[in-house]
């Protein structure tokens, strides 16, 4: 088996912390093939990242690690810091999730990618420019020559993370480590990175560790799983073969768990309400001594829809296409332009008695868990803060309409005293419902409620908004970057960019036929089944 | 529960940190000491015994008529004549020869004879005393650290002088906390023109030489405590409007500031429950710098002569009389180990109490 470029064996790692010991990961093996593709399965704190910091010695100094890791024949365990050095970032590379903060922000491209070939090879100068040139242009990154003096800052998402796959090529290594390369970036972009890293497998005959929660792309790219659950490799095999024909619950229930299909439909026609017309959102951009303004930026431009109750508008678009703006607008959390008509009402204008009617109809739930909840306040107090606004109660009924939501969004009644950081992020986006569903609204925006929740987690979330929807005949605009997810929960779609709508309609026939170029291609990335 | 951790923690921290814990029981002693100033240092006397009845002279009025003197006006209870009057019960030979007569009721025990308690140092800060020797006086038995050059006790003005040097900086800190957390957080919630123009308005009044201002005003009207506290609130606010400001900034685009918002929840609840809390560990920081400040303006204010007036017991003034009498040096030794304690001690506590906020920092 000289083939294996890394055999992990029996790997344990432990943390003391306060004279405790935790372990976090157990008796794992695991090992890989050159020019092959390993990818680690699963959800948060499974030990993916651990496993991986692990392999080049990147612990923690309270971390007490056990077994044995042999790369290229050595044993690394055994292996001092000034060795180590030599194969860290040479022989094995890594790239990380956030691009935005691997890169420092104070030197230019050329820098950055240069540092480890003048480390590693002694290169200084002409040579070394000329190797950065001929890395940039294995990347694929556009018009390299002008890009060797610019600075991260200057550089898209998708940009950056094509650099930090220059700079873990820099020294041709045995093994590269992607810890979740593209989770930060927009789908299509996604695509683009992924491709571009097979393609360079191939040339390079790398190996490559991917760590991921994404099981799309798992399924894609590569040739071998491990699914790992709490510390431990619960499965492993070929790809084809866990996707097939999953042997452990675990993995069968991860598999379950990804969004499909379409969801059931709603015959009924019902009444319309909310009708947004012409919606504007422009951010002015002020210039020179008397702050003029000089343009505009559109976040949202000219955008017009319609809901009608107990049905879910879904808006799409990646990152900076406006969706967000469209959910803070009609909630008039920001500035904007047009028309819109919130059951016969038009928001533009609102007394102050029928303001705070509006504000109770229409809600919103956040994306971030961990930061929609004020961390100083109890569940009780947040859950309160807006029945103390709009309907008073003495305490007693109080507290038990408090309960009454709380088990409504299948939570304990005896949590009301607890404070938001003893809950998981699900408990978390539960408790953020209940906030809003207190108050009994007629519309619910949510603005990608899921996208900071594990996959299984994601989908008790969504079967709950699904029967609250149905219970209490709710409208919801679901905002998402997740084709899938969106697909599966929507009844009418929008798909935007750039601030626009480029498609409209019906969620079976726009999926089914989609008429514009960027839609198609939207479709295309989200590899549907 | 959170907040009850939170507190755990930080009282732990603060606890582990033993230079900061000892300051702080070492300054609660001080003050709790020089609140009771009254009692410790007074040149009335605490209770006094009169034909067998007792008479409080540190609360009420009584005047030398009660013991048998000739004047309507308040006992001096510092004379001889009178202290004779108190423990003679009332003996008129007291006038001619208050000496023997003393002397003689400590020898013989008749019921009438009376008696004063007096604090332990018999003196208050604006005590004149009678000295057989020049002022100002070296230590000795009766004037523990001396007199100062009108000839009062330089441990009673200390005593006081902390009490007020330490009172003046509270409500300094208190009122120009208040005036700047509110105006911060305005600008930092409403943000736009209403930042722009108070910022603006602040940077020229931070410009305004306070000093002059100060001096200027104590020309024209008669200084007080208040007066000066108003004076130097009106130019320590600012301290605290910036990163109370900085805060609100950083708070009012946070997710559950958002949500409370879409809630219905008013701005003013909004300010107070749910971006205050942040903003209080910045502040925290920011107040020893005006605490120990209030201390030293109003040292130099005193020193310069342009604070309290000379009735004050001030620790500035007592610096001023010892730069005119440097042939008096334990003038300067007390003013300057009063100034080096408690200005060590509040930079210690606060110290501490800053890392215990810290949620960064590791404790062992």
């Amino acid at each position: 088996m000289i083939d294996n470029v890394l055999s992990v064996k029996n790997l344990s790692i432990s943390f003391t912390e306060n004279n405790k010991v935790k372990k976090v990961l157990h008796n794992s093996s695991f090992s890989i093939k050159r020019g092959t593709t390993l990818s680690l399965v699963g959800e948060s704190g499974s030990g993916k990242s651990i496993t991986s910091l692990a392999i080049v010695s990147l612990l923690p100094k309270n971390a007490v690690l056990k077994g044995s890791i042999i790369f290229n024949q050595n044993e690394l365990t055994n292996l001092n810091e000034v060795e180590l050095q030599k194969i860290r970032g040479n022989k094995i590379s890594f790239i990380f999730q956030e691009p935005m903060t691997s890169l420092n922000p104070l030197h230019t491209i050329e820098k950055q990618i240069g540092e480890s070939l003048s480390f590693h090879q002694n290169l200084f100068g002409q040579a070394r420019k000329f190797k950065v040139l001929e890395l940039l242009k294995k990347v694929k990154i556009s018009n390299p020559e002008t890009r060797l003096l610019d600075y991260p800052h200057q550089l898209s998402g998708g940009q950056k993370q094509r650099v930090m796959i220059a700079m873990a090529l820099a020294n041709k290594p045995d093994l590269l480590i992607a810890d979740e390369p593209t989770t930060s970036l927009d789908i299509t972009i996604e695509k683009e990175i992924i491709s571009l890293l097979m393609e360079i497998k191939k040339t390079e005959n790398m190996s490559i560790i991917f760590i991921t929660h994404n099981l799309r792309v798992v399924r894609e790219i590569s040739d071998e799983v491990c699914v790992m659950q709490n510390g431990k490799i619960i499965e492993r095999g070929i790809t084809n073969n866990i996707f097939n024909n999953p042997k452990s619950i675990y993995t069968k229930k991860l598999l379950n768990s990804e969004p499909k299909g379409f969801k059931a439909k709603i015959t009924s026609e019902s009444k319309c309400i909310l009708e947004v017309k012409n919606l504007k959102v422009w951010f002015p951009i002020k210039r020179g001594f008397l702050k003029r303004t000089k343009g505009y930026i559109k976040a949202v431009n000219s955008i017009s829809f319609n809901i009608h109750k107990n049905e879910t508008l879904g808006i799409v678009g990646e990152s900076g296409s406006g969706k967000t703006s469209v959910a803070l607008a009609i909630l008039k959390l920001i500035k904007s332009e047009g028309i819109i008509v919130f059951q016969n009402h038009n928001l533009k204008q609102l007394s102050n008695i029928e303001n705070l009617w509006f504000r109770r109809n229409a809600q919103i739930i956040f994306q971030d868990p961990y930061g929609s909840l004020s961390p100083k306040m109890t569940i009780e107090e947040i859950i309160g803060e807006g029945l103390d606004i709009h309907e008073k109660h003495d305490n007693n009924v109080r507290h038990k309409m408090i309960c009454n939501v709380l088990s409504e969004v299948g939570l304990e009644k005896n949590m009301v005293s607890r404070f938001p950081h003893e809950f998981s992020g699900g408990q978390r986006q539960r408790i953020a419902i209940a906030r809003a569903l207190i108050l009994k609204p007629s519309l619910l925006i949510l603005d990608e409620p899921t996208s900071a929740l594990d996959v299984s987690i994601q989908l008790q979330v969504i079967k709950l908004l699904q029967s609250l929807q149905n219970k209490y005949s709710l409208s919801y605009i679901f905002i998402s970057h997740d084709i899938a997810l969106i697909r599966s929960v929507s009844d009418k779609i929008i798909i935007m960019d750039k601030g626009e709508i480029v498609e409209q309609g019906n969620t079976r026939s726009l999926f089914l036929n989609p008429k514009s170029n960027y839609a198609k291609s939207l479709i295309y990335a989200s590899n549907l089944d | 529960m959170f907040k009850s951790y939170l507190i755990k923690r930080r009282i732990y921290n603060f606890k582990s940190n033993r230079r900061a814990f000892w300051s702080l029981i070492i300054f609660i002693l001080l003050f709790v000491i020089s609140i009771f100033s009254e009692i410790i240092a007074n040149e009335r006397p605490l209770i006094v015994n009169y034909k067998s009845k007792l008479y409080f002279p540190i609360l009420n009025f009584y005047s030398e008529k009660t013991f048998g003197g000739d004047f309507k006006t308040e006992a001096i209870y510092k004379d001889i004549e009178v202290q004779c009057l108190i423990i003679s019960g009332g003996n008129n030979q007291c006038w001619d020869e208050p000496e023997i007569q003393l002397k003689k009721n400590s020898s013989n025990s008749n019921n009438e004879k009376g008696w004063i308690l007096w604090p332990p140092i018999p003196y208050s800060y604006n005590t004149i005393n009678d000295l057989n020797g020049a002022a100002p006086s070296p230590p000795d038995k009766n004037h523990w650290l001396g007199t100062d050059d009108t000839s009062r006790d330089v441990l009673a003005r200390i005593i006081y002088g902390f009490r007020l040097s330490i009172f003046f900086a509270i409500v300094v800190t208190l009122i120009s906390s208040v005036i700047g957390i509110i105006a911060g957080a305005v600008q930092g919630f409403f943000g736009g023109w209403i930042d722009l123009i108070f910022q603006r308005i602040i940077e020229v009044w931070g410009a305004t030489p306070s000093l002059y201002i100060i001096i200027i005003v104590a020309a024209i009207l008669q200084m007080n405590f208040w007066l000066l506290v108003i004076l130097m609130s009106l130019f320590s606010w600012t301290a605290l409007v910036g990163v109370v400001r900085a805060e609100f900034l950083r708070a009012r685009n946070f997710e559950y500031v958002r949500a409370a918002k879409a809630l219905g929840v008013p701005n003013l609840k909004i300010m107070y429950r749910h971006i205050l809390p942040n903003a209080m560990v910045a502040t925290l920081t920011m107040l020893p710098f005006i605490i120990t400040g209030a201390i030293g303006s109003l040292a130099a204010l005193d020193f310069i002569g342009y604070g309290l007036p000379s009735s004050y017991p001030s620790l500035g003034e007592l610096t001023l009389q010892a730069k005119n009498n440097l042939q008096a040096p334990w003038l300067g030794f007390s003013a300057f180990f009063t100034f080096a304690i408690m200005l060590s001690l509040l930079v210690f506590i606060f110290e501490g109490l800053r890392d215990a906020f810290d949620p960064r920092k590791i404790f062992k």
